[in-house]
């Protein structure tokens, strides 16, 4: 029995990851952009990605995802996502890309905004491109400034895949939720659920000593 | 002739007129001291030079060429005011070196950037970026710290980090090296070897212009200085004529404080 419920676990806590390392792809990335556009001077740009932002961060997570999910379909008469669990993944996938990257964007603002104006100044008087001056001079310096409030996002990011639950993503609580009724030929199982926290544990536990080590790594310069 | 020229030169910050009406030269070759009270205007002038701070009006000539016209500098392109700075290079108050990398690559880095921009470099690589190497080395050298090239910002004295701060500058081989305050971060002890290197770069006939608020340096060094009060010029001349017998009441209300 005990093998039986690690597999079925097993397999959703795959969904969970998969979940997990295709926000991160999307929204490290996208909040960059956000993060540029709120700090551009071409202020129609700015005000839309600040609104952006303020609506993301204002509403919960587990709203946006309903109406990602559900509300394209109403509008349009028939659902855009695919049917079945890989429509629910992508739905869930653009939510929480979507949601990650607002909460990035700020992170990184503030990263930015933390690296003194001189070392600018001094990439500007050196003759570099901006181009040059973020990638050689500022983003170094940012990375290292944003990798405590980072690592917390992220360790809110492996909890929160969970509420893809919701819109039925067979993920790991899904998946020991199940068992609470009938999964693999076995009913009215209470423990598999609970034993879904020991995954979350055991992955956020690699998670904080990856990013730990990164901050270490990047002791050597103040 | 003169190398540097600037020509009623003009900045407001909002309503404060912060320069008014700067007009000076420099010869090829002599160090210019600007001294001055905090909020006189010295700082702004060098950022105007460095276009870290753009002029409202007024033009700068480096080697009787335009560099810079107020009238028509909004349609100049990002490229074109790029390469017309590195005529200036800058030494800041606070060093702003680069803490992730070493004194060396703090050195050569703006080399190696400028370097990719060769037709050459491709085919080239290796060789160009070695003498970058070499000549970064050798300019370390010159600040006496070869010992510490591959330091980083954070463990080197304050007076280390300026070293390598004008090793940085005199990498692209500017024709005018710019310096603001250069010791007002150092306690005295490290100010005087920061200054015995600047002396050193006047003896090989560097054009610089030096704001200092060290009196005895800019009148034994300097070619001349220049004193400047609420954003204009009050008083320019020879060093030690302007130091130890100053004309105007300002310079000699301000001097009378040192």
């Amino acid at each position: 029995m005990f093998l039986t419920v690690i597999g079925a676990l097993n397999e959703g806590f795959l969904q969970t990851l998969k979940l997990f390392f295709v926000t991160l792809l999307g929204a490290l990335p996208l909040g960059l952009v956000i993060c540029w556009g709120s700090m551009t001077r071409f202020y129609p740009l700015r005000w839309l990605c600040r609104f952006v932002v303020w609506v993301i961060r204002g509403t919960p997570l587990m709203l946006q995802l309903y109406i990602i999910f559900f509300i394209p379909g109403i509008v349009m008469d028939q659902s855009p996502w695919p049917a079945g669990e890989s429509g629910r993944f992508l739905a869930c996938a653009v939510a929480f890309i979507l949601n990650y990257a607002c909460y990035f964007s700020e992170i990184y603002r503030g990263g930015i905004q933390g690296v003194p104006r001189g070392q600018q100044e001094a990439g500007q008087v050196l003759g570099m491109t901006k181009v040059q001056i973020f990638v050689h001079v500022t983003l170094l310096q940012m990375i290292k400034r944003i990798v405590p409030p980072m690592s917390n996002e992220i360790i809110t990011l492996v909890k929160d895949t969970s509420l893809s639950r919701i819109i039925s993503l067979q993920e790991v609580i899904w998946a020991g939720q199940a068992f609470l009724k009938t999964s693999h030929g076995y009913s009215g199982l209470l423990w598999p659920l609970f034993f879904t926290g020991v995954y979350y544990l055991v992955f956020n536990g690699l998670v904080t000593l990856l990013l730990g080590r990164l901050e270490k790594k990047l002791d050597y310069f103040s | 002739m003169a190398i540097l020229e600037v020509n009623n030169l003009e900045k407001h910050f909002g309503a404060t007129r912060v320069l008014e009406d700067i007009s000076f030269d420099l010869e090829q070759g002599k160090a210019l001291a600007i001294i001055g009270s905090s909020g006189s205007g010295k700082t702004t002038l060098l950022r105007c030079l460095n276009f870290l701070e753009t002029p409202d009006q007024g033009t700068i000539s480096v080697g009787g060429n335009i560099i810079f016209d107020a009238a028509n500098h909004r349609s100049q392109t990002d490229a074109e005011i790029r390469k017309k700075r590195l005529h200036f290079g800058m030494v800041f108050q606070s060093f702003n070196l680069f803490p992730q990398y070493t004194a060396l690559k703090n050195v050569t880095l703006a080399k190696e950037l400028l370097a990719r921009e060769r037709p050459d470099f491709k085919s080239n690589k290796k060789a160009i970026l070695e003498e970058i190497q070499q000549e970064g080395l050798e300019l370390l050298t010159k600040m006496g710290l070869e010992q510490r090239a591959s330091h980083y910002p954070n463990q080197l004295s304050g007076g280390q980090q300026q070293r390598v701060a004008i090793a940085r500058a005199l990498a692209l081989k500017p024709d005018i090296l710019c310096f603001d305050e250069p010791t007002s971060a150092l306690d005295p002890e490290l100010t005087g070897e920061v200054l015995r290197v600047i002396r050193g770069l006047v003896e090989q006939k560097t054009t610089m212009i030096i704001v200092t608020h060290e009196m005895a340096f800019a009148r034994d060094v300097a070619d001349e200085v220049m004193f400047m009060d609420k954003g204009v010029i009050v008083e320019r001349g020879p060093a030690r004529s302007v130091i130890e017998n100053p004309q105007e009441e300002r310079t000699q209300q301000f001097l009378a404080g040192y």
